[in-house]
């Protein structure tokens, strides 16, 4: 609590306001109710459920093979990973092989996700900061990113591309040519990006030492994906829990190294995303030249009845790791699908870290977690 | 083709004027970021680099009191739904209202919810429809030309001709 | 540490207070009775052979066949790389256990929507309110014989079918 009155001598009294659900931010619709005494926050209370559209209920009604395109509306900006998290618990439920192809073909389109989703965060990161440029240049490039996803399956946005067994579609090598191209295009503009926006001077001002969030918090607070990474903790489940075709490839972790300020600060956990971005490209790099030959599916019954159990699936996704826990009855519909999201569990220290800190640093708090709406409310 | 400055003689414009007031206000349609959920990322595409609403005079305000048109983007909770009237009545008129993709269309795949508001034309009345999961940048820029055609219809100085039937 | 070996230790140090070990599944879990959940979840996060430091996920399953709802719980180490789920089985008329917030502050949000979703009762918890449904909802949807109701604040539920296969 600050006291304002006595440090200043001006009269203040507690102001109650409303960053309601509508508001010019992208994250979605998330409202706060904070108390302030003029510039600085004494309690920040978040509010959500707006968009609660029960995806979990849903799963409840319909078969596994039509529970996919539910998935993807989890996390729309990420939505390759709901998938395949999905898909990976029902696998192994109905104890189904994945074809080696099609491995390959959801390690290339889920690091192009990756790419389109750290894009979007960090130019809405910007925007909510004030940089209004880098915004529209993310957008441009995450265009490009549209065409080649709408190449590879048909959709800009939600995909339904990762099956029960494998993936939808295969990669034609047209297609392939592509995205090599695109990603020799793509490196010199994330050192664009680093000059327009990460060496600014009053960015690193507006971020270096706020909202610090130390390793027991994070732990505390099950913090995970970016955010647990830029305090300093090297976690990540593609080399710690490895899934997929992870342990061939070659990658680093990058880890929060209190770049401009305080370990654990907003500006560790933005830089960490970009180096992520860097180390995505590398990934996809790799992938598309060890991809065999093979079909991109496993042959699965369209009647998909896995025996009764249970199993709790992880991804890394953009925002960390997201946990798809399926309950199984032993009949074609799922008796039980639980999403626990990075996103929700971020949203529960908002309170705790914005006490004493000033109204825009709240909108640069909220930025640097990457929380967004679908992912909480589900 | 010779350019127009300085080649003309002495004239006058004539037009009527209902068509000019018309062509004023289609021609910069201010839109209320109102992006809830998947299709505001494809509303925030449409305003982007590459189909860029901006050439049609369309720019984003964050606030309902300087905007005419209100694009509901994304699926409408009954939870959101009081606060979407609220936002409604504080545009001020002539207003206009584009529901974009499927689920603020009829519910969209979320016809199985208990939380989903089966459409926001139980709030709100709505002009355009625009169908997607979500719609391409082409479509809404479509649905927005759409509601211009609308505009140019009206009539304000002089008599509205008596409707018949349904408008397009 | 395996989780055949957890089991041992925890009924050495809790006698009769864990039972129904399952080890030949995906993710082992095992049965804790409801009085002892918060020593047991004290000592897990706190030994040094253990240190579950992390609370993955607090959720809630229905089985009305067999009159219970069961609490389900995923502990996780990231210093030994190891995982446990434990279990807690709850009367299905009076459901009530005492809160893990003390122990892990995540548990505060994830707890919260086990009340709004099942109507599970954290004794202890410092703010027990509903978190993604409106304040007046009725009746907690994630529970097996849940009806939904004919209209919420006016606006009725029910559009015309479109779709007519996939209601169930």
């Amino acid at each position: 609590m600050t006291d304002y009155a006595a440090d200043t001598g001006f009269f203040a009294e507690e102001m109650t306001i409303n960053v309601g659900p509508q508001h010019p931010s992208t994250h979605g619709v998330l409202r706060f109710v904070v108390k302030t005494d003029g510039e600085m926050i004494n309690e920040a209370i978040p509010d959500v459920g707006y968009l609660h559209r029960s995806i979990e209920k849903i799963g409840e009604k319909v078969t596994y093979h039509g529970y996919v395109p539910y998935t993807d509306r989890a996390d729309y900006l990420a939505a390759m990973f709901a998938n395949q998290a999905f898909c990976m618990a029902a696998e192994k439920l109905g104890n189904t092989e994945v074809s080696r192809r099609g491995e390959f073909c959801r390690v290339i389109a889920c690091e192009l996700n990756r790419l389109a989703s750290h894009l979007i965060s960090v130019g809405t990161f910007g925007q909510d900061i004030g940089a209004m440029t880098p915004f529209v240049h993310a957008l441009r490039e995450r265009e490009t990113i549209n065409n080649l996803m709408e190449e590879i399956c048909g959709a800009r946005l939600t995909y339904n591309y990762i099956r029960i067994g494998g993936v939808g579609y295969d990669i034609v090598p047209s297609t392939m040519t592509k995205i090599a191209e695109f990603l020799d295009h793509f490196e010199p503009i994330v050192e664009e990006f680093n000059r327009l926006l990460s060496g600014n001077k009053i960015f690193i001002e507006r971020l270096a030492n706020v909202a610090v969030v130390s390793k027991e918090d994070a732990l505390s607070y099950n913090l995970v994906g970016p955010n647990l990474r830029g305090s300093g903790i090297k976690w990540d489940i593609r080399r710690d829990i490895p899934y997929s075709v992870y342990p061939e490839l070659d990658f680093e972790i990058p880890v929060g190294t209190a770049e401009v300020g305080t370990l654990g600060d907003s500006f560790d956990r933005f830089w960490v995303r970009i180096r992520e971005m860097q180390e995505s490209v590398k990934i996809l790099r790799q992938a598309m030249k060890m991809i065999p030959k093979g079909p991109a599916i496993s042959k699965v019954p369209k009647k998909f009845r896995p025996p009764a159990g249970e199993y709790y699936a992880r991804v890394e996704a953009p925002r960390g790791d997201m946990g798809f826990y399926v309950v199984s009855d032993g009949s074609e519909y799922p008796y039980r699908v639980r999403i626990r999201t990075g996103s929700y569990t971020a949203m529960s220290i908002i309170d705790k870290l914005a006490k004493g800190i000033m109204v825009a640093d709240l909108i640069a708090l909220i930025g640097s977690l990457d929380v967004d709406a679908p992912e909480i409310d589900r | 083709m010779k350019p127009l400055i300085n080649s003309l003689p002495e004239t006058v414009f004539t037009t009527k004027v209902d068509d000019l007031l018309n062509w004023g206000r289609a021609s910069s349609q201010w839109y209320m970021l109102f992006g809830l959920a998947c299709c505001a990322i494809e509303l925030m595409q449409t305003g982007g680099p590459r189909a860029d609403l901006d050439r049609f005079g369309a720019v984003p305000r964050a606030t309902p009191r300087q905007s005419d048109l209100m694009i509901v983007a994304g699926t409408l909770t009954y939870k959101m739904a009081k606060r979407t009237k609220l936002l409604y009545d504080q545009m001020p008129d002539p207003k206009y209202v584009i529901s974009m993709g499927s689920c603020s269309n009829c519910g969209g795949l979320f016809q199985l919810a208990y939380s989903v508001c089966k459409g926001v034309d139980k709030i709100v009345p709505v002009d355009v429809y625009v169908p997607g999961c979500p719609p391409r940048p082409e479509a809404l820029t479509e649905g927005l030309l759409r509601i211009q055609d609308k505009m140019m219809r009206e009539r304000w100085l002089v008599k509205a001709p008596e409707a018949e039937g349904a408008e397009v | 540490m395996e989780a055949k070996e957890t089991y041992a230790s925890l009924e050495k140090l809790f006698p009769g207070k864990v039972r129904d070990f399952k080890g030949d599944v995906f993710d082992p879990y095992l049965n804790v009775e409801k009085e002892a959940i918060v020593e047991i979840c004290r000592f897990l996060r706190t030994a040094q052979s253990f240190r579950y430091e992390v609370l993955s996920d607090l959720t809630a399953l229905d089985w009305p066949k067999e009159e219970k709802i069961q609490i389900v719980y995923h502990l996780f180490s990231y210093a030994h790389n190891h995982q446990i789920v434990l279990k807690v089985d709850l009367p299905r008329d009076n459901p009530k256990i005492a809160t893990v917030e003390g122990q892990w502050k995540v548990a505060n949000w994830f707890e919260r929507e086990v009340y709004d979703l099942f109507g599970v009762i954290f004794e202890g918890h410092t703010d027990l309110r509903r978190i993604m449904l409106p304040e007046d909802w009725v009746g907690f949807p994630l529970r097996k014989d849940y009806v939904e109701q004919e209209e919420y604040d006016g606006i009725s539920t029910q559009r015309a079918p479109l779709v007519e296969k996939l209601l169930r």
